[in-house]
Formats: C-alpha cells, sequence, structure tokens
C-alpha cells in the first residue's frame, strides 16, 4: 500500500530542524525499498495559495491555513499495511519534536 | 444434520433457544473467519445474519443442526459467495473461499483473535474501538450498543462506518500484531474489555444501574481471550477482576440504592465466581508477570474472600495498592491507597496520604474521603466543612443523602 508521510511541526520548531536532514533515515528506507521519493519544504511564508473561482485565478499570499502545525516535507512509501506505515513514520527524526500524519493513497 | 422426529411446539422453542445460543456463542467465530476469508467486514456481518435469519426459519421445521456453528458457519459461506458471485470485483475473493478448507488446517492464530486485535487496533480512535467490538465479536445491534453508551443510533452508526472504512482504505491489518508488537498491543484489547465491563457494571448515565449485557459479553470476551492467550497473565487477572467484582453484584444494589461494599449481605455474594476467579488468579500470579489487572484482581479477592467487613486484610490491601501505584501512577490510585492506610494503620497516616495527593481538586470522592478520616480522628469541625465541600461536588442523591447524614453526626 502507498502512505503519504506528512511531516508537520510548530513552525518555529520545525525551522529549528529545518537543515538536520533525516540523519539517515532516507537510506535506510530507500535500501529497504519502501521510499519511493519525498522532500523538505521551504517555510509556509514562502508560500503561495491559488484557487480559481468563477475563471478568476485568486492568489493568497502565505500557506492555505494558518496554522501552529506546519507540513515540513513529504515522503512517499510504499509497504505492506498500516503498522508497518507506523514503524517507518515512528523511525522518522521529524516524530521526535512534531508530529506525521500518515495519510493512506488512492489507488 | 436434522432431526426428523422432533415435532410440536415445543421444538419450536427448542430451536429458538439453540439459535440464540448458538447467536452467543457462534456469531464473533462466524464473522471472524468470513472476514478473513472475504475481506469484506460489510459482507461478513451481512452473510451471518442471513445465516442466522435462516436458522431461525429453518431449525424449527427442520430440527436443529447437530453441530450448529459449522451449519452456520457454511450457510453464512454459501451467502457470501452468492453475494459475491452476482458482483464482479468479487471474483478473486471467490478463489479464496474455495480454497478455505484448506487453510483451517494451518497453523493460523484463531480468526477470533484477530478479530479481537484488528477491532482494538490503536489507529482506531477508542470509542470506535469498542463500537467496534461489541458490534462484530458480540454480534450486538447498533441500536443496543448505542443504548448501552447512550449515543444516537445514526452517530453510532457513523462510527462503525469509519472504522470499517479506515480498516479498509488505511490498510489496518486483520491479523494478530507480530510478538514484538504484541506488548504494546495487548493492553488495548484488554482496556476495551475492561471498558465495556465497566460500563456495564457502573453505568455512568441512564435509569440502570447495571447492564446486565454488556456485564455478561465483557466476561465471555475475557473469557475467550484467556482461552486464545493462555500465556498472557493480564489477560487472566483481566479475568479475575471481572468475576471477582461480578460475584457482588447481587448484593450491590437494594432498593435502586447503591450499598457500600461493607454493608453488603455477603451470603448473597456468588461464591462459584469468587472460587473461580481466586483460582485464576493464583494461576496468573504463579507466572511471575504481575500487572495492573492482577493487582486489582488481588484487591478484589481480599475483599471477596472476607467473611465479614471487619475480617477484610487492610494491610495487604495497602500493600496492593502501594504496588499498583507503582505499575500505573495516578491520583485515584492513590487515593483509593489512603483509604486502604486508614483501615489498616488508623485515619492519622490515611489522611498524611490524602493530604499529599495533588491533581484531584474537585473530584467527589476525595473531599468525602477527607471528611471520613477527620471524623474518625475526632476533628469535627474540620470534618464538616469537608462532608460540606463533598456535599457540594456529589453527582448523585443518594450519595448527597448519605453525606448529608454523616454531616448531621458531626455538627
Amino acid at each position: 500500500m502507498k502512505y503519504v508521510l506528512l511531516i508537520c511541526a510548530d513552525e518555529a520548531v520545525g525551522a529549528e530542524h529545518a537543515q538536520d536532514g533525516c540523519g539517515g533515515w532516507d537510506t535506510e528506507m530507500a535500501a529497504r525499498g519502501v521510499l519511493y521519493g519525498g522532500a523538505g519544504l521551504r517555510p509556509p511564508a514562502d508560500a503561495t495559495t491559488i484557487r480559481v473561482r468563477d475563471g478568476e485565478t485568486l492568489l493568497t499570499d502565505g500557506p492555505f491555513a494558518e496554522t501552529r502545525e506546519q507540513m515540513g516535507g513529504f515522503c512517499l512509501i510504499d509497504c505492506a499495511d498500516l503498522d508497518e506505515a507506523i514503524e517507518i513514520a515512528s523511525k522518522h527524526p521529524a516524530a521526535t519534536y512534531g508530529s506525521i500524519e500518515v495519510r493512506p493513497l488512492i489507488p | 444434520m436434522t432431526r426428523p422426529d422432533a415435532s410440536g411446539p415445543a421444538r419450536d422453542g427448542s430451536a429458538r433457544a439453540a439459535v440464540d445460543a448458538a447467536f452467543r456463542s457462534d456469531w464473533g467465530q462466524i464473522v471472524a473467519t468470513l472476514i478473513r476469508v472475504t475481506g469484506d467486514w460489510d459482507l461478513a456481518e451481512e452473510a451471518t445474519q442471513d445465516a442466522f435469519a435462516q436458522a431461525i426459519a429453518r431449525w424449527p421445521v427442520d430440527g436443529v443442526p447437530r453441530k450448529p456453528g459449522a451449519w452456520l458457519t457454511a450457510t453464512a459461506r454459501n451467502r457470501a459467495i452468492d453475494r459475491l458471485r452476482r458482483d464482479k470485483v468479487g471474483a478473486a475473493k471467490l478463489q479464496e473461499l474455495a480454497r478455505e478448507p484448506h487453510q483451517e488446517e494451518s497453523a493460523e492464530p484463531p480468526d477470533l483473535l484477530r478479530l479481537m486485535f484488528t477491532c482494538c487496533h490503536p489507529a482506531l480512535a477508542l470509542d470506535a474501538q469498542v463500537a467496534l467490538t461489541l458490534r462484530t465479536l458480540a454480534g450486538l445491534s447498533v441500536p443496543e450498543i448505542a443504548r448501552a453508551f447512550l449515543v444516537s443510533e445514526a452517530a453510532l452508526a457513523k462510527r462503525l462506518v469509519r472504522a470499517k472504512s479506515k480498516i479498509q482504505h488505511a490498510g489496518i491489518p486483520y491479523r494478530v500484531p507480530p510478538a514484538h508488537l504484541l506488548p504494546e498491543r495487548t493492553p488495548a484489547v484488554l482496556a476495551v474489555l475492561y471498558l465495556l465491563f465497566s460500563e456495564g457494571y457502573a453505568a455512568t448515565a441512564g435509569d440502570e444501574l447495571v447492564r446486565r449485557p454488556l456485564l455478561a459479553e465483557a466476561i465471555r470476551l475475557a473469557r475467550l481471550l484467556c482461552a486464545l492467550m493462555p500465556d498472557e497473565p493480564e489477560a487472566s487477572g483481566l479475568l479475575a477482576l471481572m468475576l471477582l467484582t461480578d460475584s457482588r453484584s447481587s448484593a450491590r444494589i437494594a432498593d435502586g440504592v447503591v450499598v457500600p461494599l461493607e454493608e453488603q449481605d455477603r451470603s448473597r455474594w456468588d461464591a462459584v465466581a469468587i472460587a473461580e476467579g481466586v483460582g485464576i488468579l493464583d494461576a496468573a500470579l504463579r507466572r511471575g508477570r504481575p500487572g495492573p489487572y492482577q493487582v486489582q484482581a488481588a484487591i478484589a479477592a481480599c475483599h471477596a474472600t472476607a467473611a465479614t467487613a471487619a475480617d477484610t486484610d487492610w494491610r495487604q490491601i495497602a500493600t496492593l495498592y502501594g504496588t499498583l501505584r507503582e505499575l500505573n501512577p495516578s491520583a485515584v490510585v492513590a487515593l483509593n491507597q489512603a483509604v486502604a492506610v486508614g483501615m489498616a494503620y488508623g485515619p492519622a497516616a490515611g489522611l498524611a496520604l490524602v493530604d499529599r495527593i495533588s491533581g484531584l481538586t474537585g473530584y467527589p470522592l476525595l473531599s468525602a474521603t477527607r471528611a471520613d478520616l477527620l471524623r474518625r480522628l475526632g476533628r469535627r469541625s474540620e470534618a464538616a466543612d469537608a462532608y460540606r465541600e463533598a456535599i457540594s461536588r456529589a453527582t448523585t442523591e443518594p450519595e448527597r443523602r448519605y453525606l448529608a447524614g454523616r454531616l448531621a453526626e458531626v455538627s
């Protein structure tokens, strides 16, 4: 099954860890054959949100929602089931200071 | 398979009783088997329901089959096959159903245990775990569960649909977790069963103080879990705790009012349940892996085996609460420990512990306990203040009446 791991953290905490990398997690998961890519994200201040309504394109500076917890990165994984996805996510260093949302992909 | 000699109206009654008995003992097993082979929770439930409907129609006419469970499983399986035939995507599942008899001989864990662990998967919210356990394992209907937990049928149905959808779409595996996950997953299963039991024993709201069907289901499922996990002493501890607690049920309520433990008529306690509970607990403790349920069962056993309230071994109970606090630190456990210490070593020792408890401000039993200890120490005006506070926080009328009586004694 395919899942996206949405790596989230409080914005300030996330900025603190922005240059940490993931401490060998990606190498280990790639070697296990479960990691299909992913990336860290620039902070929400650099985001632009786009909506098209009645044919008109509306731009907003910043993220879609102003919440404390912001997505700082994502990974695409392919593994057996939710238990394995939980195990993979819990090994990611960001899980120790932020949170990781595991979302199944629509097949 | 059938009993052609059975005839007359009596046969109808016994057939109905046989269907009821089969429902209690076999529902979960049949659903569990069908989920494994079809992978479809709704189909499994519907096919099982159909099988019982057929039993109600056929058994009074054809007689009760010699192996009702096997008859029901075969019938449910045929219903599932019928439904899958009508459905194109069912083709692959049909092949699995055809292969099924061979799988039964393998060393796979029992289907019921898989079902229990899947219903209690930690990725599901606790209320969903409870609802799913009652529906899928115990076969309770949506209105029955909604009544038991005082939620609307619509809300409960939605909760069940969501939980089943998450199991399917989020890839929650239908299995007993591997050994390295068992220590962290087993407590969830035990917690759900204990929650069912507690809700049945002391309903949090509603008109009835005891909900027999929930109690009976919780005990039945705990027995099942013990049979499926004979090496798990906490499962035995939980079953012993349930049996020992439930043994007091019939003495616990008089005229719709809760009777405190020390005032209960002990001749009405269920001696058979007490003996069984103590036996199960002893066997569990011999494994040398104590846990919170075993310790709580040991405390319940101290109460259950005391011939009179005065014979209660409060020193032993105080020690056990100390152990429980180490395993499971909580202010409520600390309060219970203080009560036991007050009984074992005098009210001053109990009060010293009560005054060290933090985090229970506003908890009605805290001020009631303080009041009681102060009264026994003869500190009447402080006791009166504590009783007044306890009365203002009491949640039920009988409690308030009891506390008001005590207040009158000290003022």
